[in-house]
């Protein structure tokens, strides 16, 4: 579904990703592990063309290196940034409205779906977005890019930050998500959700694919674990 | 009290107007980072467009047909102009900006001259609406503050109710984060710069007649503005709206008044003589100040508080 081939980054003169291959298929969960700083970010912000990016990159068979992000995000490709970017000035329920795109039908998602996932934001509605709490704005800022319908949804680092128990509603949500047919690329620098829910994991170092395979592949890789995985003191 | 209440209902008018200028150039401002210094020339080329629309169909299709002329040029230099020039950064819009100015005003030398041209308030217009005490009241004024408060309300209304005033609030903070759900931003500012300046040139369409047309108009009106906007705060439209008001009502009343620092003294007892050294500086009267008094306002809002009235950003 999802087929990124050799695909190079810069940040002015820094060259941050050195040809990154990486493929996701329909309906599968794919995470990207690795460090602070390795580049996953840019990597997924190179796919959303945030970032200027050399390269393949297809969807669905179609060439999206260089297309603008409202193009990539009309194919169907949704993304979460690691910043939870909500709408401060502006309701739950309107920034919910954004997520949809101009004309489309959502055929999977109803606001009512979010609301039931999520029985905070029902009651914050008509609350203006800025004063949710910490996890409240990370569920928003996921609820608003499946409104928008997307068939594959590129979540960054969704779980930093927040309380073990929002960590859990997160899970179900991403479990609710795959059932819909709906592939997900995680990135994630803490291993337990990940290792949990995903088919696939490819780990990252210094701007590459460092390794690529299941989930108990990695856990029986200790060197990579300990390579690029753990924090060594 | 007569007095009081005519300066008061003209300087509203004039303040709506101003708000009308100065509400597109914020939007923009907060928008897109640049600060357009042709803004008041679309206000200039609005009053033109309007003249000449006039001089074939007469006023009432021209206050339509103006503003949407202003507009299309607006988002032509949107599209093939500051869009272009965007990926060099904001020092380089501002400098395409600044030479826009020019190039509109020597235009407008081009096709209509030096001189003023001979737009006047409509006939049908141009009658007392009612009369206060013993001053007579023009309609064409009241007709002013009508449109600029249909204006003011629809804006809010556009940018408060509908889907695309959202998709505009929100890119004013999040321009990323809103196109990667899937909304052309790009084409989300041209059609605000276009808004903008389709505003201006309905400003100059109800200006233009009222004061004059002139090749000069565009650089006047310009300074004011920019004080509007920087006093209200850079970014801020309800801020904007209160500086509009203000500097409508500061200017107005300055220039119908005739007090000096002298009569204050005078007032309370004290004199100075004639051949004293501070004597003509006293005598100066606030309607000979009232040119000045905006940019003195301007000077102390950024030395006390930079951000302006409800600025977010320092800017």
């Amino acid at each position: 579904m999802l087929n990124v081939k050799d695909l190079n980054a810069y940040y002015g003169k820094s060259h941050i990703l050195h040809g990154v291959n990486m493929t996701v298929g329909n309906g599968e969960i794919v995470s990207l592990l690795g460090r602070n700083g390795v580049g996953r970010s840019t990597t997924i912000k190179s796919v959303m063309g945030q970032v200027d990016c050399v390269g393949s990159i297809k969807f669905r068979e179609r060439e999206l290196c260089g297309s603008p992000a409202y193009t990539v995000a009309r194919s169907g490709i949704g993304y979460v940034p690691e910043n939870r970017d909500i709408f401060p000035g502006i309701t739950v329920r309107q920034n919910l409205l954004l997520g949809m795109k101009g004309g489309a039908v959502n055929k999977r998602w109803s606001m009512d779906d979010m609301f039931d996932l999520f029985p905070q934001l029902r009651e914050r509605a008509d609350a203006l977005a800025g004063v949710l709490s910490g996890g409240e704005q990370q569920m928003l800022t996921l609820c608003r890019t499946l409104m928008g319908d997307p068939d594959l949804v590129m979540i960054d680092e969704p779980t930093e930050g927040l309380a073990p128990k929002i960590v859990e509603q997160m899970a179900v949500l991403f479990e609710e998500i795959k059932k819909r047919g709906i592939s997900i690329l995680l990135v994630e620098q803490k291993l337990t959700i990940a290792m949990r829910i995903s088919s696939r994991v490819y780990v990252m170092g210094h701007g590459q694919i460092v390794f690529e395979g299941t989930p108990t592949q990695l856990t029986n890789n200790e060197s990579i674990r300990k390579e690029w995985l753990e924090v060594t003191g | 009290m007569e007095f009081f209440l005519v300066t008061a209902l003209n300087s509203l008018s004039y303040g709506l107007l101003l708000f009308m200028l100065s509400s597109g150039l914020t939007l923009i401002f907060s928008m897109m980072g640049v600060l357009n210094f042709a803004h008041a020339s679309f206000y200039m080329l609005g009053a033109y467009a309007a003249y000449q629309v006039g001089l074939f169909t007469g006023f009432w299709p021209a206050l339509f047909i103006a503003p949407i002329l202003v507009g299309a040029i607006g988002a032509f230099v949107e599209r093939y102009g500051l869009r272009t020039v965007h990926k060099f950064g904001h020092v380089a819009e501002l400098l395409f900006t600044f030479g826009l100015a020019y190039v509109i005003e020597e235009v407008v030398h081009l096709i209509w001259g030096r001189a003023p041209v001979d737009y006047r308030v409509p006939g049908s217009l141009d009658f007392t609406i009612f009369t206060i005490f013993t001053t007579q009241y023009p309609a064409y004024r009241a007709f002013m503050m009508i449109i600029s408060i249909s204006m003011l309300i629809s804006l809010y209304l556009i940018l408060t109710r509908t889907r695309i005033g959202l998709i505009v609030q929100a890119s004013l903070t999040h321009p990323e984060m809103v196109e990667a759900l899937g909304h052309n931003v790009p084409r989300v500012f041209m059609f605000v710069f276009a808004g903008g300046a389709a505003l201006a040139g309905l400003a100059g369409v109800l200006g233009g007649n009222l004061f004059i047309t002139e090749p000069g108009m565009a650089f006047a009106v310009g300074t004011i503005i920019f004080v509007v906007v920087v006093f209200g705060g850079m970014g801020s439209l309800p801020g904007a709206f209160v500086a509009s008001l203000l500097i409508g009502a500061i200017q107005t009343f300055s220039v119908a008044l005739d007090y000096s620092f002298l009569n204050l003294l005078q007032s309370v007892g004290l004199e100075i003589y004639k051949d004293s050294t501070f004597y003509g500086l006293a005598s100066i009267t606030l309607s000979q100040l009232a040119p000045v008094l905006p940019y003195l306002l301007l000077v102390l809002m950024l030395i006390f508080r930079p951000s302006g009235l409800m600025g977010k950003r320092e800017t």
